[in-house]
């Protein structure tokens, strides 16, 4: 909680208007009946033009493979895909851009940490830490890795409130068998921001490597590898205004040196006999066969413009757009709110609606143009623990506007009338 | 898209809020449990049958209307019908009896009485409609 006491402390970020940040968004700008009123960020975000232009300019003049043309425009996509990478090594504050490997999403910076450095690494009776609130991108490719190894599982429990308990954290640590943890920073459901470097702390005096899955928290709020003080650290394009198929796995340059490759192919090698090959330097080395240039190029362009933002901005825009939705679902009769005070969340919003099924709701919101998402999230345990089937979320980013919040609880009533 | 006017008409609407045939048998021939985990929807049939007819359907369940509906407008269509019609009933039947058209999401809420039918009755655990393909999920 520590953390959030600085946070408070912080001078107040310079807003930025979202309604004049919706503009540069053609989705927002194409007419429709009735308008778009997009709630579900948390699932992929819109794209500004800017990201667009900038994809649409490689391919219309400098489309060519990377690291292995010897003509101009080659080395212009060159540059523009390692430009990408440097950039997203800044905005990270990662030491090097030589820890920064691109994938093509969270899920697969995931499983790359649990191929690579845990098959390496990892023995029977060794433990893997994970917490309740996981996406199953973030638990699966443990169980896999798990059943494989007879390495256990644990789990830092939730609490009602869709918060982390850490009391049990120094028993969870304390046999010394937990080599890896890997904890959700921002929860795709409830919006609660985990006080990732309290476990980091823990859990590296404990010895164990600590994995950050920052898919919800890098597109939303600033985000330093070297502050949390992990080892690795997963995000994911798509979700801060950027294309799909790109994300990024950061990782410490020891780690990643020490560890073998992840897939195999072109590129991420050096020299290739027929029987043996040696591997290429960091961070090439995780990076096989033709990459997403252009979603690389839009990502790059995705960063510059959450950086003319400001990440303090769009981070005090969430939340101010939390506040006054929580505010306004309150008044809605029947209605459930899931997950912790407006303090210790981001803009995210899970609900249920009396006893009508999330879909029905969603189905109802559709018809009001609402873009919600309805159902488990992809995080099932979650559900199960909170006592919930499924959920209603909303979630928002810089061009979410507060109008989108009032035709949201004007659905809710329809639907409460429809199904009443 | 249907709007919810399309997709929840009146007689969707009406066997969601006044169910027919739920609830339990005393005792019943058949009976059989199924559910769709991923939106949480589930449902169990039981029936009570006498030299191939079904005489009595119950049903209990929780899930979104259109599930529950299906599950209300099933049980009607099928007391007094024998197991051979029961087994001819296809998808195209149900979505007929529901009378509205749905995504591929949706469509599973819709399905899933059927499919507990045919279960219970068959042992045919497939969703209807993918019976005869490979690996339908
Ligand atoms: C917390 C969290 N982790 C992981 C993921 C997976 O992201 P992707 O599907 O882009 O790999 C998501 C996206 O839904 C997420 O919200």
């Amino acid at each position: 909680m520590a953390q959030w006491t600085a946070t408070a402390a912080l001078p107040q970020p310079r807003p930025f208007d979202p309604r004049a940040v919706r503009q540069q968004f053609p989705i927002f700008r194409a007419r429709r009946e009735p308008p778009l009123v997009y709630l579900d960020s948390a699932a992929t975000s819109q794209k500004p033009d800017a990201v667009l232009e900038a994809m649409n300019e490689y391919y219309s003049l400098y489309n060519a493979n990377i690291h292995r043309g010897i003509y101009r425009i080659a080395e212009q996509a060159t540059a523009a895909y390692e430009d990408a990478r440097a950039h997203l090594a800044r905005f990270l504050n990662a030491g090097s851009p030589r820890e920064v490997i691109f994938t093509r999403n969270s899920t697969e910076a995931l499983n790359l940490i649990a191929y690579s450095w845990g098959r390496a690494n990892l023995r029977a009776g060794d433990a893997i830490l994970l917490t309740e609130m996981e996406h199953h991108s973030n638990l699966v490719p443990w169980q896999i890795l798990a059943a494989e190894r007879q390495v256990e599982l644990r789990f830092i429990p939730m609490t009602p409130e869709g918060e982390l308990d850490l009391e049990p954290l120094p028993r969870l640590l304390g046999d010394g068998r937990v080599k890896l943890v890997s904890v959700v920073h921002v929860s795709n459901v409830l919006g609660t921001v985990n006080p990732v470097a309290e476990i980091v702390s823990a859990a590296r005096a404990a010895g164990a490597v600590v994995v950050v899955d920052a898919s919800q928290s890098v597109p939303h709020l600033p985000v330093d590898v070297r502050a949390l003080g992990c080892d690795f650290l997963a995000c994911t394009g798509h979700k801060m205004l950027g294309p799909t198929g790109i994300g990024a796995l950061w990782g410490r340059r020891e780690l990643l040196e020490a560890m073998p490759p992840f897939l195999g192919g072109g590129e991420m090698i050096r020299e290739v006999k027929l029987t043996e090959s040696k591997w290429n330097e960091l961070p090439w080395k995780f990076e096989a066969g033709t990459m997403a240039i252009a979603e690389a190029v839009g990502l790059g362009a995705a960063l510059l413009y959450l950086e003319g933002l400001g990440m303090d901005a769009v981070f005090a825009h969430d939340r101010e757009l939390a506040a006054y939705a929580l505010g306004r679902l309150r008044e809605v009769p029947d209605l459930r709110l899931l997950g912790p005070p407006l303090e210790r969340r981001g803009g995210v919003i899970a609900f249920e609606l009396g006893d009508i099924h999330p879909h029905d709701v969603a189905t109802v919101l559709d018809s009001h143009g609402v873009a919600v998402r309805a159902g488990h999230h992809c995080a099932m345990p979650l559900h199960r623990k909170l006592g919930v089937v499924a959920s209603v979320r909303a979630s928002f980013h810089c061009y979410s506007v507060p109008e989108e919040v009032d035709a949201l609880v004007e659905g809710l009533h329809h639907a409460r009338s429809v199904f009443g | 898209m249907g709007g919810w006017n399309e997709l929840y008409r009146e007689n969707i609407l009406d066997h969601y809020k006044h169910p027919r045939n739920r609830g339990t048998l005393e005792q019943p021939d058949i009976t059989y449990e199924d559910a769709n985990p991923l939106c949480g929807d589930e449902l169990r049939m039981e029936l009570r049958v006498k030299d191939g007819r079904i005489e009595q359907v119950r049903w209990t369940g929780h899930g979104c209307s259109i599930s529950q509906a299906a599950a209300s407008m099933l049980s009607e269509r099928i007391e007094g019908r024998t197991l051979d019609e029961v087994k001819q009933l296809s998808r195209d039947d149900m979505l007929e009896m529901l009378g509205i058209e749905l995504g591929p999401v949706r469509l599973k809420c819709a399905l899933l009485a059927l499919k507990t039918l045919k279960a219970g009755v068959y042992g045919i655990t497939q969703w209807p409609g993918e019976e005869e393909e490979e690996g339908g999920s």
